[in-house]
């Protein structure tokens, strides 16, 4: 199921992005290395989620393309900061997910047990808690075997012992091999799951650097007055 | 004509199961359920397809369709009735003063509800599953299954309200069924009928399985949005 | 694939109900006629004698004289059977039908309430009893439906020397319904009303109302039938068609009309072979 070993499956090339008038996006390039998380942070507005959204191909930019190393693209997943949630039972919402692309059925009731849902396997998915309803979210993507996984701000709505939960299933994730690509508010989540870190702001990528030199000794002078928790503006 | 012996002579009919009674309440049910399907298959698709698609004049559509909603019985009747006349332009195929040109009625008294109810149903169902569908490449007409099958409680209260207003009208079968003794008398039109004549017993006794049939189906719908919201959450 | 699952189901149920009713290989006629043959329980007693013999299916769609020639004039219908001779003669020499034949004829009376405000109980003649209905305004239902009944009236009207469009006034009710309904609300307003009698013997709801006037030969009513013509309207069935005609006026089709009886009393009078009926 992996992809074939590349560092670079993806590479997101100048991008920039115009809505009624305004840059949201201003020439963002980075590469994304085959395997580990990446985390994407930075104040609001500074197009974290735009770029997860571009990164899953639900929005075009104006200038500049993404690029797929392989022959084509990434088999791709995201899971949403409020994850749509069907009006069905916690199965049918991954069996409708797993038969939409065409995927392999056997997924759905591995999925069920991966992400110990089997026992919610028949409750409405409306009627989970939000750390449930995120697990089945996450159930969901990974029912579609993805390579790249995109995660919007994955435990916004959780409480620190479901936030928990949920950072061990994402490492889990990364080590089977599934490239993770998320944003996050949370500057501690970054530092416990990212191993790399893109730090944007106001629609521009200011640094893109590893987990460890980021929060240790940030390059740029932006990085190091968002750290010190003071508003950039 | 004495009021209790009306209810007592019409309780007779109803358990006793009068076969004459029986026959027209079974018409009754009959051409309002197949308008009701008929208009789904043509109102749930046409619906979903104004939901999602974005085309100039689109606006004034979606409100002509909603003030159709509105349109009188006795217009519908009229406009069946002037295309299915032998002088009209369907008059070849011999429809009118049958059970399928009141079918036809109703189910022109039907469709605006369907579609205009399918429209708003999916629209909003739309604006929320958008980005969860699109990353899963159902866009366009790919997603109609989905929506419309989650928003199946919704759907079903439209249908059985649809349904309330075909069983409940009479000025468009009357006109195009004729009421015809035996064959295209309806409750509604035997109610009516029976009341020029002045014989209430048989008017009321259709009138409370009408009325009857008007509670089932307000408790339909109540049971609808009440399972909606256990089982789906919506 | 549930959705489509169901639109297949409602497809195949639709289907199958809409064949279901179209499927009907039944031998019929379709007959528009005034709504005093319906109403009156004449129609219920004598098609399904003529049902019995030719295995013909009659439907009766009940309206008033005008628009039961009009159903007949858009080929809607196949014969018509109503009572305005002059009307059903023009519609023959349009060419809308065949033939006028005669088949029966009954009576009109004047209905009022057993108070009789107008003191019209004690007459024979409708005229006079018109006239005092109009000179003291006692209340009077008028069908105003354009129906044989209704040109009846208006023909009364005249002979008794009535200009009624310009007398009418409050106590003159014009509701523009049927026998049934005009019944119905004479009852109700303790008004006159001119009926034919086999309504009005059928008629339940009486209330306060009972005959007034009656016997006058002026109040005599003539049904003629028609059968409307193929060479207008193609897919008349000429053949039925002529054949219910036919068994209307033979001798079976007359003792059937004449055996219909209320309470003893004979509704409509047979006769086909009075010559200018």
């Amino acid at each position: 199921m992996r992809a074939s070993p590349s560092i670079l499956p993806m590479i997101v090339d100048a991008i920039s992005l115009q809505r009624e008038g305004a840059t949201l996006l201003d020439q963002v390039s980075f590469t994304l290395p085959q395997g580990g998380i990446t985390a994407i942070i930075g104040p609001n507005g500074a197009g974290k989620t735009l770029t997860l959204r571009l990164c899953q191909g639900l929005i075009t930019p104006n200038s500049g393309r993404v690029v797929w190393t392989h022959n084509a693209p990434m088999r791709r997943a995201m899971v949403f900061q409020h994850p749509v949630m069907l009006r069905r039972s916690v199965r049918a919402n991954i069996e409708h997910t797993v038969r939409a692309i065409g995927g392999d059925t056997k997924r759905i009731d591995a999925a069920l047990s991966r992400f110990a849902l089997t026992t919610l396997a028949n409750r409405p998915a409306r009627l989970l808690s939000g750390g449930e309803q995120q697990r089945l979210a996450i159930a969901r993507a990974w029912a579609q075997a993805p390579e790249l996984l995109l995660l919007d701000e994955p435990s916004s709505q959780l409480d620190p012992g479901q936030t928990r939960d949920i950072e061990m299933l994402i490492q889990q994730l990364a080590a089977d091999g599934i490239t993770i690509l998320m944003t996050t508010h949370d500057l501690g989540q970054a530092r416990r799951l990212a191993k790399r870190i893109l730090f944007f702001n106001r629609g521009r990528l200011i640094e893109d650097n590893t987990a460890g030199s980021f929060f240790t000794a940030p390059a740029t002078q932006e990085a190091q007055t968002f750290l010190t928790g003071e508003l950039l503006t | 004509m004495d009021l209790l012996a009306a209810f007592s002579e019409a309780f007779g009919l109803i358990t006793r199961l009068d076969p004459g009674f029986v026959a027209i309440v079974g018409l009754s049910l009959r051409v309002s359920l197949t308008a009701v399907l008929l208009a789904a298959l043509i109102g749930l698709p046409l619906g979903a397809w104004l939901a999602l698609a974005r085309f100039p004049g689109r606006s004034l559509l979606v409100v002509a369709i909603n003030a159709l909603m509105g349109l009188p019985p006795v217009v519908a009747g009229l406009i069946v009735f002037l295309v299915l006349s032998r002088s009209g332009p369907l008059g070849s195929l011999g429809l009118l003063f049958t059970p399928s040109a009141m079918i036809i009625a109703q189910t022109l008294l039907v469709l605006p509800i369907v579609i205009s109810l399918t429209r708003a149903t999916v629209e909003e169902l739309w604006s929320e599953y958008r980005d969860h569908l699109t990353a899963l490449g159902l866009t366009g007409f790919r997603a109609v299954p989905t929506l419309l099958w989650d928003g199946r409680f919704a759907l079903t209260t439209g249908l059985l309200a649809g349904f309330g207003r075909a069983s409940a009208e009479v000025g468009a079968v009357l006109m195009v069924g004729g009421n015809i003794a035996h064959y295209t008398r309806t409750m509604t039109t035997t109610i009516a009928l029976e009341t020029s004549k002045g014989d209430l017993a048989l008017a009321l006794g259709l009138s409370l399985i009408l009325m009857t049939l008007t509670l089932m189906i307000n408790g339909a719908a109540y049971a609808a949005s009440r399972i909606g919201a256990r089982f789906a959450g919506s | 694939m549930f959705t489509r699952r169901i639109f297949l189901g409602l497809t195949m149920a639709t289907l199958f109900s809409a064949s279901a009713i179209a499927q009907n290989n039944e031998r019929f006629i379709v007959v528009s006629s005034t709504t005093s043959t319906t109403d009156s329980g004449l129609f219920n007693h004598i098609l399904p004698l003529f049902k019995a013999k030719t295995g013909i299916d009659v439907r009766v769609i009940s309206q008033g004289t005008g628009q039961a020639l009009d159903t007949g004039k858009r080929g809607d219908a196949d014969v018509v059977i109503v009572h305005a001779k002059s009307q059903e003669e023009k519609f023959v020499a349009e060419g809308f039908g065949v033939e006028r034949k005669p088949v029966m004829y009954n009576d009109f009376v004047l209905i009022g309430p057993k108070a009789d405000p107008a003191a019209v109980k004690n007459t024979k003649d409708i005229v006079a009893a018109l006239k005092a209905i109009q000179s003291r305004s006692a209340l009077f239902v008028s069908r105003g439906d354009k129906s044989g009944t209704h040109a009846a009236e208006l023909t009364l009207w005249k002979t008794a020397g009535i200009d009624i469009d310009q007398a009418k006034g409050p106590w003159y009710r014009d509701i523009g319904q049927g026998m049934g309904a005009a019944l119905n609300t004479a009852s109700a307003m303790n008004a006159y009303v001119l009926a034919d009698r086999a309504t009005w013997l059928n008629f339940k709801n009486r209330g306060d109302l009972a005959i007034m006037v009656e016997g006058d030969t002026r109040l005599f009513n003539q049904y003629g039938v028609i059968l409307v013509d193929p060479k207008k309207h193609p897919h008349v069935k000429a053949k039925d068609g002529q054949a219910f005609i036919d068994w209307l006026i033979s001798a079976e089709g007359q003792r059937a009309i004449g055996d219909y009886k209320i309470n003893g009393e004979i509704l409509f009078f047979p006769n086909a072979s009075q010559p200018g009926a």
